[in-house]
Formats: C-alpha cells, structure tokens, sequence
C-alpha cells in the first residue's frame, strides 16, 4: 500500500457529522474514510457507499451447504454402502433433513464470517492506522485524502467550518499491513513535527 | 435527522446521566483494573472443582463406565441428564442475541454478551456428557463421517443420536461466531485506550485491527441480521433434535410428539433463569446496575414466567394424553413417575417449574432482586430434576420386571457435574475479567434513543398534539430545532 497526506477532522457527535459528510463531498474533497465508534444508521448512504452484497455471499455459502449434506448422504446410503436400518428406505429424504439443514447453517455462517473478514481486511495480527485514539471511543473521525494540490490550510479551515472539535494534517499509510500494535510505525514519526 | 423516537412512557434501558465516553468508562475500566478479591476467591474455587471433574472423568476413563451407577435397566443416568440441562440453559443466549434481535427488543443489547457467552460455556459442558458417556473416548471420533478402514463404514444418519452431533457442533460454531464479531469492535475499543503494552499488544490481535469505518460497520450489521436469521431455527432444531433423542424411541413416557416444542420451551424457561444467575451477580460485583437494570431483569422473569406455564401446560398434556391413549404401559409409566420410587423427584419438578414461577405474576416480585436472585436457582433445580424425572422414571420401570431397577448416582458421575461447574465458571471468570460483559457498541447505539437522560428530552414531545408535532417536524428538518437534547 501507499504512505498518504490526510486531513483528518474529529467530531464529537453524529448529528453535527451528518452535515460536515454532506458538506465535505459536495466542496468535491475525497473522503478516505469515516470511522465511527458504533454503527451510525445513514452513514453509508450519506457517503455515498453501496450497499453490501454480503447475505446474498451467505445465501450462496447455504446452498453450498445444503447441496453437500444432499450429496454425500445420498452417496453414501445410496450408492457407496447402503444399509437396511429397520427396512427404512435408502433414500430417506426425512430422516435426513436435520443433519442438511445443519450443514446448511454451518456453512452460511463460517463462509460468511470469513467473507466479512476477508472484505473488511480484519484479521488476528492485521495493523492499520488509527486516526484519533478516541475513534471507537466518542469521536466520529473524518479523513480526508489530499494530493500535491490541495493546500492544507485551505482544508482545515473548511473542516473547522463543518463543527470539527480537532482538526489536523496527518501522514499515514491507507491500507492494512501486519504488525504489533504496541509497537511505533516508522511514519509516525513524520507526524510529530 | 429523523423523526425516530421512544416514548418517555417507555422505561430507559440505560440509567444516570451517560455520554458515549462515560459508556466505555463504565464498562471498559473493570477490565484495565485490577480484580477484587471475590474474584480470586471465585476463580481459584471453580478451578479446583474443575480439576475434581478432570480426575472423576480420568477414574471413569481408566476404569471404565462401570464406575458410574447406569445399569443395563437405566442406560442413561445423571450424565445425559446433565448434557440435556446445560444445553437448555445454552439456548437462552441465542434466544436474547438472536431472537430478541429479529424482534427489535431493544433490552437485550444490556444483556446479550453476558448471556451469549454463557450459551458458549453451556455448550461446552454440555458437550462432555456424551463423549465421555462413549465410554471408549478414544474412539470418538467414529460418530464424524470420515473415510475409515472399516468399511469404509459411515455413522448412521438416520439416527438422532447422529443428528445430535451434528446440531450441537454447529450451534457451537455459530454461537462462538455471532459472539465473536460482536467482541471484535469492544476489543477494539479496549486496544485503543490501552495504557500498558502487553494490553496494547494483546487486544490489537484479538481486536483483528478492526477499526470502524462506515462500510465495516455496514458490513458488520449485515452479517450479524443474518447470523441471528440462522441462530434463530438453528437453536429451534438443537433442542428439537436433543429430544428425538427420547421421542422416536419406544419408550413409554418418551414417545410422544409433544416432546420438541415442550423440551425448546423449558430450555429457555432453564435459560433464562441462569442469565439471571449470573447478572444478579455481575451486575453487582462490576457495578453495573444502570446497564442491567431492573427492568432487564423484569423483562427476563416475564419469559421465565411464560416459558415456565409453557412447561406447566406440558405436563398436564402428557398427563392427559397418557390416560386417554388407554395404553397400559404409558398410563403405568406416568402413575409410576407421581407414585413410584422416584416420586421425590416429580414433586420437586412440579413444584420449581410450575407452581414457583406463577409468582412472578406480582409485579413486586419481578422486580425484586434478591427474591429473583434465589427463584433463578430455584427453576434450574427443578429443571435438572424435570430431565432426571425424563430419563431416569421412564427406563427403571421397563417391560420385564424382571429386570426393575433403582439408580443412584456415584461419586465420579456427581464428580463429573461438579466438574462442569468448574469448567463453566473458570471461563465465566475469566470472561468476566477480560472482556467487556455489555456489548458498548450496542449500548451506544440506543443511548440516544432510550438512555435515561436522552428520553427526558422527549417528554415535551409527547406532550405535544399530533398536529403541533407535524407541524413542527415538517417545517423544521433539522431535529436540533425540534428537540432540547442534551449535549455532551
């Protein structure tokens, strides 16, 4: 990934976060991203994001499930070694519908927990950088992306304009990588000054 | 923003005057603590009756079944007993994670991580009984269809005993899963406040470097509706499935149809009186009375008090219907079951589970901590005694009698329970200690729509006439006109 200049804007409340997001997109800023410490209803659609796809990966991943557990039961007492089990017919459709159903839960549930994780870039050991140690705790964290152009005194004081509490210029790396989060990363370093 | 509010008529889920930090203060700072001496009292105590259930369950390994008191009359005696009983108490967590979250129950975000980390531990206890009841532990495996030298030889799928392994084995998946991804953002939280660099350093892994951006939020709620659309028929079946293990026998007294609904009903009446156990106490040694508040607590005796007539109902079925069937061996079965041997233990079922719940009809008494408190152990006594009273009176008394028996316990069985608890509470300790036992996230999610302090400002809207409110509403967007919220 790429080390990037961001202008990272922090507010202490969601109502004053909705306007600043709406404000912010229309004066053509590129949001990075906007980090929240709970699932704040609206946002996605406030930033303009889609929705996600996510239940239909599930639904697919049941399925999945569903057709295993039909599949290999019926090979099984069908063709592979089938057995007389009280005269019960070898294809016993009924008999068979908690373990298929089972198999089909089981399989929704881990494909989409990992589905999740995999989109989301979340993994034990995984590092990404934290615009504002309150981010997940009071304070809803707006970062802004800039380029060569954009001048950094110009921005924040349109951030500060849109009821920012802190407003400041940070140098981060965008993406995710894997280290130990008691540890300093190198860039940081570019952002006492 | 919006029009969306909750009538002040409508008792707040989170007590005192809290703002979101004051929220992760609250529930974070037991974690960064040091913990009290009831703690280490607690801990070490589960600790040892865990290592006294190791050593009963390595005595009935070592010298085989034969150290239990089962006989060839009664097969299954206290340890199916136990298996059936922790697994009920397990449902209760799914019940409040994931039905109470399709129901829009806005109570169970106080409630849902402590209860759901109880089904876990529930689940896991639960799991010992039938794999040491195997006798052969070694060779468990065998229930798994996996390619084997035998044959290969496949387990029999048509078999409820099959389907039990696999109905719980995903019920704990799935749990361990829903629970999980709800701890991911709390842990997150706890990472991002640490002090200390072991803290930093273990919470950043188990926290997966979440970091909360709109769309790993907007992820995050799809995937938790979903796991809580399949928690929901998932722990409809578990407990379906544990009683086909009785109801398709041909056992008087276990083959009746009315066993699935009858068996999920009592599992969550079991349930939620545990989670009432255990937050009594929770909520008093971290103190976090304005979280788990009364009204939680109320909340979970009305379903005990509906789940427990459920079960009331049930066995006045079974009742009845073994008289109107005319068959002597179901009527003999039931007469047996008040009058026999095992009398003791279908009075002590009938009065725990239906005659002490009708009191939680007084208002006074639901929201009654201590009288909670002790009705919470009590349920769970009689619903240990309503699968003994299944098991046990419905196999001492078979066909023969011949070969008419009286079962008692031996010291590894009771050993092996006590084991349990051991177990069950050394990871309720520690999860106690360690993670945060009230979902934050969720907590803040509701605290502007149903925290004490919030709905105050709401009183003056409901005061309003519906016209001054539309009026209002539509010639103002912004809400901070409309509403004198409290500001942090």
């Amino acid at each position: 990934m790429a080390i990037k200049k961001f202008a990272v804007a922090a507010y202490d409340d969601e109502e004053v976060l909705f306007p600043a997001v709406k404000k912010v997109r229309s004066s053509g800023y590129k949001i990075h991203d906007v980090y929240t410490p709970f699932a704040v209803h609206g946002l996605d659609e406030a930033m303009g994001l889609k929705g996600t796809d996510l239940h239909i990966a599930g639904f697919i991943y049941g399925l999945c499930g569903t057709s295993t557990a039909v599949g290999f039961i019926s090979w099984i007492y069908t063709s592979d070694w089938p057995l007389n089990y009280g005269g019960k017919p070898h294809f016993a459709l009924p008999a068979w519908i908690p373990i298929t159903f089972e198999l089909t839960v089981l399989f929704a549930a881990v494909g989409m927990t990992l589905t999740f994780c995999y989109l989301n870039q979340i993994m034990p050991g995984v590092k990404k950088h934290i615009f504002h140690p309150r981010q997940s705790d009071d304070m809803f964290v707006m970062a802004i992306e800039l380029n060569k152009h954009t001048s950094e005194q110009e921005v924040m004081a349109f951030l500060k304009t849109t009821g920012a509490k802190e407003v400041n210029i940070q140098t981060a790396e965008a993406g995710w990588w894997y280290g130990r989060w008691d540890k300093k990363e190198p860039y940081e370093a570019l952002n006492l000054g | 923003m919006h029009l969306k509010y909750e009538s002040f008529v409508r008792e707040p889920l989170v007590d005192g005057n809290k703002d979101y930090h004051q929220v992760s203060e609250d529930i974070i700072s037991p974690i960064e603590g040091k913990p009290g001496r009831m703690w280490y009292v607690g801990f070490i105590f589960s600790v040892l009756l865990l290592c006294f259930g190791i050593f009963s369950v390595g005595w009935a390994v070592y010298w085989g079944l034969g150290t239990w008191g089962v006989n060839r009359t009664i097969g299954w005696g206290w340890d199916i007993t136990n298996f059936v009983w922790w697994i009920g108490i397990g449902h209760a967590g799914t019940l409040i994670s994931a039905i109470l979250l399709l129901f829009r129950q806005g109570w169970r975000t106080g409630v849902n991580r402590a209860a759901e980390a109880m089904t876990i531990f529930a689940v896991m206890c639960a799991g010992q009984f039938p794999i040491f009841h195997m006798g052969r532990v070694w060779d468990g495996f065998w229930v798994l269809p996996l390619p084997n030298s035998r044959g290969p030889l496949w387990p029999n799928i048509d078999s409820p005993l099959l389907w039990d392994v696999f109905a719980i084995s995903p019920y704990f998946t799935v749990s361990l899963l829903f629970w999980y991804s709800g701890l991911v953002p709390d842990f997150a939280l706890i990472r991002d406040r640490a002090k200390t660099k072991f803290r930093k350093m273990a919470y950043g892994i188990a926290s997966f470097g979440w970091t909360g951006t709109a769309k790993n939020w907007q992820r995050a709620e799809a995937l938790w509706l979903v796991l809580a659309g399949l928690s929901t028929p998932l722990v409809l079946s578990v407990h379906t499935i544990v009683s086909f293990d009785f109801a398709t026998s041909v056992i008087p007294g276990w083959h009746t149809t009315i066993f699935p609904p009858y068996f999920v009903a009592g599992a969550v009446f079991s349930g939620f009186a545990m989670v009432n156990t255990l937050l009594v106490l929770t909520r008093k040694i971290l103190h976090l009375e304005e979280y788990i508040t009364i009204g939680h607590l109320e909340a979970m005796n009305k379903v005990i008090l509906l789940t427990g007539s459920i079960v009331g109902v049930a066995y006045l079925t079974e009742l009845f219907i073994s008289w109107y069937s005319q068959s002597w061996g179901e009527m003999a079965a039931f007469q047996w079951r008040i009058m026999g041997p095992y009398w003791w233990s279908y009075w002590a079922m009938m009065t725990c589970n239906v005659v002490s719940p009708q009191l939680f009809w007084v208002k006074k008494f639901r929201r009654n901590v201590p009288f909670t408190f002790v009705m919470s152990i009590v349920v769970n006594i009689g619903m240990w005694f309503e699968r003994f009273v299944i098991i046990v009176t419905s196999t001492y008394r078979d066909w023969i009698p011949g070969s008419w028996s009286y079962y008692s316990p031996t010291w590894p069985e009771v050993g092996f329970y006590l084991g349990t608890f051991g177990l069950f509470f050394t990871c309720y300790f520690l999860f106690a200690k360690y993670f945060p036992v009230v979902a934050v996230h969720e907590i803040k999610f509701v605290l502007k729509t149903s925290g004490d302090n919030y709905k105050k400002g709401m009183e003056q809207i409901d005061n309003q006439s519906t016209e001054d409110f539309i009026h209002i509403a539509t010639t103002h967007h912004d809400e901070e006109h409309l509403l004198e919220l409290p500001h942090h």
